[in-house]
């Protein structure tokens, strides 16, 4: 092991995450090294001043007293997102829970497709595209602007329409990288949200028939449709989603 | 009846993390009203969703409706932090090793060391405070933020590197 080495590989000897014989060979190597003994000596003093406990910021007491009102009003109100099984039930609580987590199973086990990878890469790219200025690349309401501004970027013609009279403006379009290849990113607004609608070519990862699921806070939509695959990902709730989904659907 | 339970299961299973919302919520924003606001605001998301959460420990999938709650805040207030570009290796690596017993001195110093780690741009920011401060394994910062493992690694490695030059006065230059 030499010297680049060791700085490279530093910090995960230090938060344990290097394997056994790493571990032995940076053991050895600093032994034999004092500067690097060195280094390490100050980055492990670093670490454990940070995560001493002087900047760990606890929660006030009244907000977690605000939480359990605010969580009490949210209880209360009709359920977002109503199961059935939850009327169906209506006996003893511990019936409902061991429903609860059978649904849940079986839920999980349905959507345990291949899609699951490609699901989580798409809330990945939604969630980067709303970090600093990177949304969108062609900044445009104009479907007439953003359509062509795809054409020598990507090897296919995504369809861009227009839904700013039924309240889903369009934002513009950016590339994005999606399940190994190029694919192109068109972003829409509703009041505060914004949609990602990524679109590429069909390879049959997904069904004709829209599917919806929600990860993370998060409601992914997917199918395909005139051999394109759509993706739709937003933090509308679910009848935005699927008002925005069915309005897309009819014009493309 | 049943809604009562879930949300008594929900107070079970994620109420008692709150301390860890709040903190990455408090290092995220930089504020306190701001922290206040973003975890009132993902701990009812996270009510909403809860129905997907299907695991043991709530405190990583919490910390991930926090973590894109914030961005999509950011987001909608159309507030911009800058992510840093790629090439702050600007720093030699020689220096690091430079005054040893300065470092530890100034480790001593809670202040600087908030304020050096408020200093960081975000994302070497929330490594941080999830691998320190949170304890969490480079796997589920990577689950957290959306990144590959090595890039956890890379991203504390620099964090590190910065927060060692900021307190020893030498500050990172700003592109």
């Amino acid at each position: 092991m030499n010297c680049d080495d060791m700085r490279r590989l530093l910090d995960g000897y230090l938060d344990g995450e290097l394997d056994p014989i790493r571990n032995l060979e940076i053991e050895d190597h600093v032994q034999e090294c004092a500067s690097c003994a060195q280094l390490l000596k100050s980055r492990q003093a670093l670490s454990s001043a940070v995560s001493g406990s002087t900047l760990y910021y606890k929660a006030p007491e009244r907000l977690r007293k605000q939480l359990q009102t605010s969580l009490r009003k949210a209880g209360k109100g009709p359920a977002d997102r109503p199961l059935m099984i939850w009327r169906l039930a209506g006996i003893a609580a511990v019936l409902a829970v061991m429903v609860l987590v059978a649904w849940s199973l079986v839920r999980m086990l349905a959507f345990a497709s291949p899609n699951d990878g490609l699901i989580e890469e798409v809330v990945a790219s939604h969630v980067r595209s709303l970090q600093a200025q990177h949304l969108v690349d062609i900044v445009s309401s104009d479907h007439h602007t953003v359509k062509p501004w795809f054409d020598g970027k990507l090897d296919f013609s995504p369809p861009v329409v227009d839904l700013a009279s039924q309240g889903f403006p369009l934002a513009g379009g950016r590339l994005d990288y999606l399940n190994n290849r190029p694919v192109a990113a068109v972003v829409y607004r509703h009041d505060k949200h914004v949609i990602n609608v990524f679109i590429w070519p069909s390879n049959h990862t997904v069904t004709a028939d829209p599917q919806t699921v929600n990860r993370q806070g998060f409601y992914v939509s997917f199918w395909e449709k005139g051999g394109m695959s759509y993706w739709v990902i937003s933090d509308m709730n679910e009848q935005e989603q699927a008002q925005f989904i069915k309005l897309l659907r009819s014009q493309t | 009846m049943q809604k009562q339970n879930r949300r008594a299961l929900f107070e079970q299973a994620v109420l008692p993390h709150l301390d860890s919302a709040y903190n990455l919520a408090r290092w995220l924003t930089r504020n306190e009203q701001d922290a206040e606001d973003l975890v009132q605001e993902a701990y009812l998301r996270a009510f909403k969703f809860f129905d997907s959460f299907h695991g043991t420990d709530s405190r990583p999938w919490l910390l991930t409706i926090v973590r894109n709650t914030y961005y999509t805040w950011l987001q909608q207030k159309r507030v911009y932090e800058f992510v840093t570009p790629f090439d702050d290796e600007l720093y030699t690596t020689g220096d690091e090793s430079s005054d040893p017993e300065e470092l530890m001195l100034r480790l001593a110093d809670t202040e600087l060391l908030r304020r050096a780690l408020e200093e960081l741009p975000g994302e070497f920011r929330e490594a941080v405070v999830l691998r320190e401060l949170e304890g969490l394994s480079y796997k589920e910062i990577a689950g957290i933020t959306h990144v590959p493992l090595g890039t956890v690694m890379s991203r504390l490695a620099r964090a590190r590197k910065r927060l060692q030059q900021y307190l020893i006065g030498q500050k990172a230059k700003e592109l």
